[in-house]
């Protein structure tokens, strides 16, 4: 077998800056962050590998059965809540908390794929191809929404309507889709709950509540901002370590990593996203199956929605919907997601399988 | 592009080709995205990184103001007029407040506030603006203040300082001339965006020369700087600038002869100013009753200022300065004066009969028997009105309104007070324009007594004597300053008349309208003029029931008693001007010129004097302002509790 080490070279360094940049948030100690990020990321990176030995043929087999069941965990998840009051996005499996809404992510870019895999060429842009499925979308998506979690829901809808474009879905179905969205957009906010609408207000505006949900932005921006070119420091950062930059450690932990690191830091990282998703790209046009490069793209493209709206929150561009920033961030979760999409662009990869000597 | 389910008929081939078009696209469009996220964060690290540092820097270092100290008021000998202690306070910082009841509650019992004061607050917090601090307590002794400090962490929005507090050692005798001081408005801080304004504890000049001189006074605040984190923890002090203290104003009041002068005021309502001849300096300038400027600055009570309001002796009223009144008889060495310099024979005889005709109406002397026949020096000794009536018709308004105003009457003066009203030296062309009336022959007669349309204020008064007794343009001043010397441009008196009228001003004293106000002091004879003033007309049906004076009405209409007077008569070095409002007749404001100037000679008889008075009044002006602050409170119904009154233990402070 063999392995794709420049991509690895590349998580293991994004994954090791960010164990420094948490080293720094906890003001210099290994706990209570660092330390378990670094035995997830190993742990997750063991499963990737486990999982990039399953061959494509067997991922087009369970793509469905696990989208399924996934589905059926999200209303298990809802109903549980409902019985149990408040909301919930995870099922307590004693052992781990199973957190479907996470899975969803990576699975439905392959139910997809894998639907699209079916598909006669011939039939790929009739309309009685597209309803099924913009319908797989949306029962996750819809079910991810109410619970509520705006930003897991969107990512799991941005991720199918990516592999929907690479599976070769007309393009004016995106157009309409454009076009429905601008015109939902009302009823939707309507629809929305408050909180949400809040975020969305104060994304607009975040000086109107410098006290509440905007104080997020303005803190992330201040921390961004005076970092400058080369940063503060390594731990001398002023807004993560006085505690003016809330959630420094997880979801705007690149603010943190930015105070001190500054724009060098930032592109740094930034770069080394866009490098890891360009070697996922590269495994979707080298991909031999039609759903292994659908697949592929797919997930690459759900790898760069993390950095790609995380950063955005972090820097003011968008609200702030609770994307973490994977690798970087603590948290398992994204990080799990991360490297299965990791695992499975390698099992789908043609250069990682065993020759025929 | 292809249209409903009827497109161009995809083939394997051709959609490979469409993915890897598209997946380019995508790869594309994720670069230009990772592009557009590392340009908006150079524009933030490297365009607004000046803003964004200013802000981070704001985050992280609390800047506190120290307040300045006030510069000290002293006196022409370097004795203290207002000076600072320090001083333990509690405020409330209405924006930081969670639970006001509960606050306001543990306050009640960590500092023993009483209904009136848990009232005050709470509806000072109803009108703050959350930002500008809503004062607690002042004051406070130093074990209750520890008691909050320690329990700060506790009392979200309680702000515990010690700072300095504005102290007047002579109290109420300054309370005019001075000020107070208070905590800044909300419109001051709303002008000026000036947050030492909203610094707990800092005080600006509200009233007198804390007011006018707050500039000078004010000085600069220093700058405590800490970081803190977001939860307001300390971390560490950074640098921390020292205030710079206010400068010192020197005053030409003499401390001694002010406290003098407003204590032998005792409980009249009046003023009493006292000018340097040579130099022009303001020695003593009192107006009583007063509020006592410690009480103002620390922030006055509702009911007590309900009783000064409610007072007809008016305490909140500068009468030295604002109080106009007729001058009365006082003004008769001034007509001399004028009808010397109009070339009329000192010599000349006017035969009083005790009423003078002009037309129809009748004008009385104040000796309703008549002088009998009398020229200049008897008129001004014995105040003949009858000689006044005749000479000053003869000399003409047009030559008597000028001479008034030479001498300070109608003036207004270059003196730090916002608040000065000069009154009326009235001639044809003022009433004309006021009452659009023609001068009389009557409007002349009166004016010549110093009655009619004629208004000074005690200020004035002074300047008077002091222009006659030393025929000098002595301006007056408040403010020492090393630089001024004597004053000495002439104002067109010679001395062979101001000579006369110095005598005849001297005899007033030795044996005419003041004899009573002779200075028990061997070698220093003094010279003055009485003055009444009425505030009633005698009516005819008062003669009918035998009031042919005013001793017999109520207080309010009793004449106003003036005095103007220098000493030494021969050397004048001190002038003196004394206003008792409803004090019946010039005699009893002689007495009170006499034992103030009696004070600049010999201090020790003067002080036996006032001690033997002060006994009949009731005690000093602090003894008799708490007796009377008791009796307004019992008669109000809102007695203090006991436990309050156990509480003013003595001062806590030292002086700085």
């Amino acid at each position: 077998m063999r392995i794709p080490w420049g991509m690895l070279a590349l998580v293991f360094l994004l994954t090791g800056f960010g164990l420094v940049v948490l080293y720094s948030a906890a003001n210099g100690n290994v706990r209570p962050w660092a330390f378990n990020q670094g035995w997830h990321f190993a742990m997750f990176l063991a499963g990737a590998f486990v999982l990039s030995r399953i061959g494509e043929e067997r991922l087009k087999t369970v793509a469905f059965p696990i989208f399924g069941f996934l589905c059926l965990s999200l209303l298990g998840v809802e109903l549980l809540g409902a019985v149990g009051g408040g909301s919930r996005r995870w099922l307590d499996l004693k052992v781990i908390r199973f957190q479907p809404s996470e899975l969803m992510k990576p699975a439905i870019v392959l139910a997809i794929a894998r639907y699209y895999a079916l598909v006669p060429a011939t039939e790929i842009r009739k309309i009685s191809t597209i309803i099924p499925a913009i319908a797989m979308i949306g029962v996750p998506f819809l079910l991810v929404l109410v619970q509520p979690d705006l930003g897991t829901a969107l990512m799991i809808a941005f991720g199918g309507i990516v592999t929907m474009y690479l599976a070769g879905a007309p393009l004016w179905i995106f157009g309409a889709g454009i076009a429905s969205v601008a015109a939902l957009t009302p009823v939707a906010l309507h629809m929305m709950h408050d909180y949400q609408r809040n975020r969305i207000e104060i994304f607009l505006n975040p000086e109107s509540d410098p006290r509440g949900t905007g104080y997020h932005i303005i803190q992330s921006k201040i921390a961004i901002g005076s970092g400058g070119i080369h940063g503060k420091g390594f731990l001398a950062g002023t807004q993560s370590h006085l505690e003016y930059l809330p959630e420094g450690h997880t979801d705007f932990v690149f603010a943190t990593m930015a105070e001190e690191w500054g724009l060098i830091g930032g592109v740094g990282i930034i770069l080394a996203y866009l490098l890891i998703i360009r070697w996922g790209m590269g495994v979707a046009m080298r991909a031999e199956t039609r759903f292994g490069r659908v697949a592929a793209g797919g997930l690459s493209t759900t790898i760069f929605f993390y950095m790609a709206i995380n950063l955005m929150m972090v820097m003011g561009l968008a609200p702030v919907v609770g994307i973490p920033l994977p690798l970087v961030s603590f948290g398992g979760s994204a990080m799990m997601t991360v490297l299965i999409c990791l695992g499975l662009l390698m099992a789908i990869d043609p250069r990682g399988r065993r020759r025929p000597t | 592009m292809p249209k409903w389910g009827r497109g161009r008929i995809l083939t394997e081939q051709s959609l490979t080709l469409s993915f890897e078009r598209r997946t380019i696209l995508l790869g594309g469009a994720q670069f230009g995205i990772g592009a557009l996220l590392a340009g908006r964060m150079g524009w933030l690290a490297i365009g607004q990184k000046d803003k964004y540092d200013k802000l981070a820097e704001s985050n992280r270092v609390q800047s506190q103001l120290i307040p300045p100290r006030r510069g000290w008021i002293i006196d022409r000998n370097g004795k203290p007029i207002a000076i600072n202690r320090t001083n333990f306070r509690v405020d409330l910082i209405p924006d930081r407040l969670q639970d006001p009841d509960r606050i306001i509650d543990e306050l009640r019992g960590l500092l023993n506030l009483d209904s009136d004061a848990i009232a005050r607050i709470k509806e000072a917090l109803d009108r703050s603006p959350g930002y500008q601090p809503v004062p607690v307590a002042e004051d406070v002794p130093y074990e209750r203040f520890a008691a909050i400090s320690v329990r700060e962490a506790d009392l979200p929005g309680v702000a515990s300082s010690s700072g300095y507090a504005r102290s007047y050692p002579l109290g109420a005798a300054v309370g005019h001339l001075v000020g107070y001081v208070g905590p800044a408005t909300v419109d001051d801080y709303k002008r000026t965006k000036d947050p030492l304004l909203i610094t707990p504890g800092f005080k600006v000049g509200k009233e007198g020369l804390e007011k006018v001189m707050e500039p000078w006074l004010r000085g600069t605040p220093g700058a405590k700087r800490t970081e803190v984190t977001a939860h307001g923890k300390l971390v560490q002090d950074l640098t921390t600038r020292p205030e710079k203290i206010g400068n010192i104003l020197q005053l030409t009041i003499d401390a001694g002869l002010q406290e003098y002068a407003a204590r032998r005021l005792g409980t009249n309502s009046g003023a009493a100013v006292v000018i340097d001849c040579v130099h022009g300096g303001i020695l003593a300038f009192a107006s009583m009753p007063a509020y006592d400027p410690n009480v103002f600055s620390g922030g006055i009570t509702k009911s007590e200022y309900a009783m000064m309001s409610a007072d007809d002796h008016l305490p909140l009223f500068n009468k030295a300065l604002q109080g106009l009144y007729p001058p009365g008889s006082c003004v008769k060495p001034m007509v001399s004066l004028a009808l010397l310099q109009a070339g009329i024979d000192p010599g000349e005889r006017v035969n009083c009969t005790g009423v003078y005709r002009v037309g129809n109406g009748l004008f009385h002397c104040a000796k309703h028997s008549g002088h009998g026949p009398v020229d200049m020096h008897r008129a001004i000794q014995f105040s003949c009105d009858v000689y006044f009536y005749t000479m000053g018709r003869r000399l003409g308004i047009d030559r008597l309104a000028p001479m008034a105003r030479t001498l300070g009457l109608g003036q207004r003066f270059d003196l730090p007070f916002t608040n000065q009203r000069y009154g009326t030296v009235p001639d044809p062309e003022w009433k004309l324009k006021r009452f659009k009336h023609a001068w009389g022959q009557t409007d002349t007669v009166i004016t010549s007594i110093g009655q009619g349309y004629m208004l000074v204020n005690p200020l004035q008064l002074a300047v008077m004597a002091s222009r006659i007794a030393s025929g000098k343009d002595l301006q007056p001043r408040l403010i020492a300053n090393r630089r001024y010397g004597p004053q000495g441009g002439g104002i067109g008196l010679s001395q062979e008349h101001l000579d006369l009228v110095h005598a005849a001003m001297r005899d007033v004293v030795r044996a005419g309208t003041a004899a009573s106000a002779r200075l028990p002091v061997a070698g220093v004879e003094m010279a003055g003029k009485t003055g009444s003033a009425q505030v009633k007309r005698i009516s005819m049906a008062d003669r009918a029931a035998g009031r042919t004076a005013s001793e017999g009405f109520q207080w309010k209409y009793r004449d106003h008693g003036h005095f103007i007077g220098f000493a030494p008569f021969d050397e004048p070095r001190y002038a003196i001007g004394v206003t008792l409002e409803h004090g019946n007749h010039g005699a009893a404001a002689a007495q009170v010129a006499r034992d103030i100037m009696t004070f600049l000679y010999a201090p020790d008889r003067a002080m036996t004097t006032l001690a033997a008075l002060e006994q009949g009044w009731g005690g000093n002006i602090g003894d008799r302002m708490d007796a009377q602050v008791k009796r307004w409170e019992v008669a109000h119904d809102s007695s203090p509790t006991p436990q309050q009154e156990a509480d003013t233990g003595p001062d806590q402070g030292t002086v700085d």
